[in-house]
């Protein structure tokens, strides 16, 4: 079971819901996905509450946790008011805290992130915090209150998989008994399941699902992967060598000549 | 008066948020309001009172990822 603040989850894959060509097959892909959380946000309400209202329901039927965030924030300032009026809407305490420092890579500032933590924190809520791999800052935030890190492993919604694996290696190894979340950058099944095999707790997706051209299927694949992934880091996988060796037993052979 | 709503400047007539959000015909639990960069909870819009050139924010869920 997978343990995030005070909720245990039977599934490791947390899913975005935006971009998807639809509500119904937004609903789809969540159900066949079987994720347990899902991403939602705020923004400026246009038609007197109709729009958010409608997404709202949707949401709520899915009968799945609702991880709210705080996308499209550039200061804690701006993080911690998103978050607070992310609480009175939602009924929850979980926050998903990002803090944009870059337009083109979406790279967090980390800076302002550790700031929004420690105040969010202090103010009662459970935060999951999309950050780079930087150990130092991973330090931090858990100084923050933070239990739970989600680090990148390439820009959000670029696809790209695990750019820089041995940094997600030593994050696992300096945050042993931390919930390590990938958060973005993943494309396909094989990084999913490449970051599991790593010992990474659970992935959060949303472009490559909501992307592909099934995304319902897609959403089904991520999860087969995720828990091929998981299931191979618990059973002790070998180490790569460079030369042969024999599967099949060299002791009894026949010699014919 | 003069109010900024959602970015947008609007000339209305409303004593207090809930006044505001009744005359724009916002409805729903779903709502979350801030006034000049502060939360306001639902329970306390009938008493937050409005003054000229207010800065209201009115949020509500959306997608995400």
């Amino acid at each position: 079971m997978l343990k995030l603040y005070d909720a245990e989850l039977s599934s490791r894959l947390l899913l975005g819901t935006a971009r998807y060509p639809s509500p119904a097959v937004l609903s789809e892909a969540v159900n066949r996905s079987g994720a347990g959380i899902v991403t939602v946000s705020l923004r400026r309400e246009t038609s007197g509450g109709k729009t958010g209202g409608a997404f709202f329901e949707l949401i709520r039927k899915l009968g799945v946790r609702i991880l709210p965030n705080t996308a499209g924030c550039h200061s804690a300032s701006e993080a911690e008011l998103t978050a607070k009026m992310a609480r009175e809407v939602f009924g929850t305490n979980w926050i998903k805290l990002e803090v944009i420092g870059h337009h083109d890579s979406l790279q967090p500032d980390v800076f302002e992130l550790v700031e929004a933590a420690r105040i969010l924190t202090d103010e009662g809520f459970a935060v999951f915090p999309y950050t780079t791999d930087d150990l130092v800052v991973g330090e931090r935030l858990l100084a923050a209150g933070c239990r739970v890190l989600m680090p990148w492993c390439a820009p959000i919604g670029s696809a790209a998989g695990p750019r820089n694996p041995s940094a997600l290696v030593a994050m696992r190894a300096a945050f042993p008994e931390i919930p390590l979340i990938v958060d973005a950058g993943l494309g396909r099944p094989s990084h999913a399941a490449t970051v599991m095999e790593l010992g990474y707790d659970a992935v959060l997706l949303n472009t490559a699902v909501a992307g592909a051209g099934d995304p319902s299927a897609m959403a089904q694949a991520f999860a087969g992967a995720i828990d091929a992934g998981r299931l191979a880091y618990l059973s002790g996988m070998l180490e790569p060598r460079d030369m042969a060796v024999p599967s099949t037993p060299v002791i009894g052979k026949a010699v014919f000549s | 008066m003069n109010l900024i709503v959602n970015g947008e400047r609007q000339f209305l007539e409303a004593a207090t948020l809930a006044e505001l959000l009744a005359a724009l015909e916002y409805e729903g639990e779903w709502l979350a309001t801030a006034v000049n960069g502060d939360l306001v909870h639902r329970e306390d819009r009938a008493d937050a009172s409005l003054k000229e050139g207010d800065r209201i924010e009115i949020l509500s869920p959306m997608q995400g990822g």
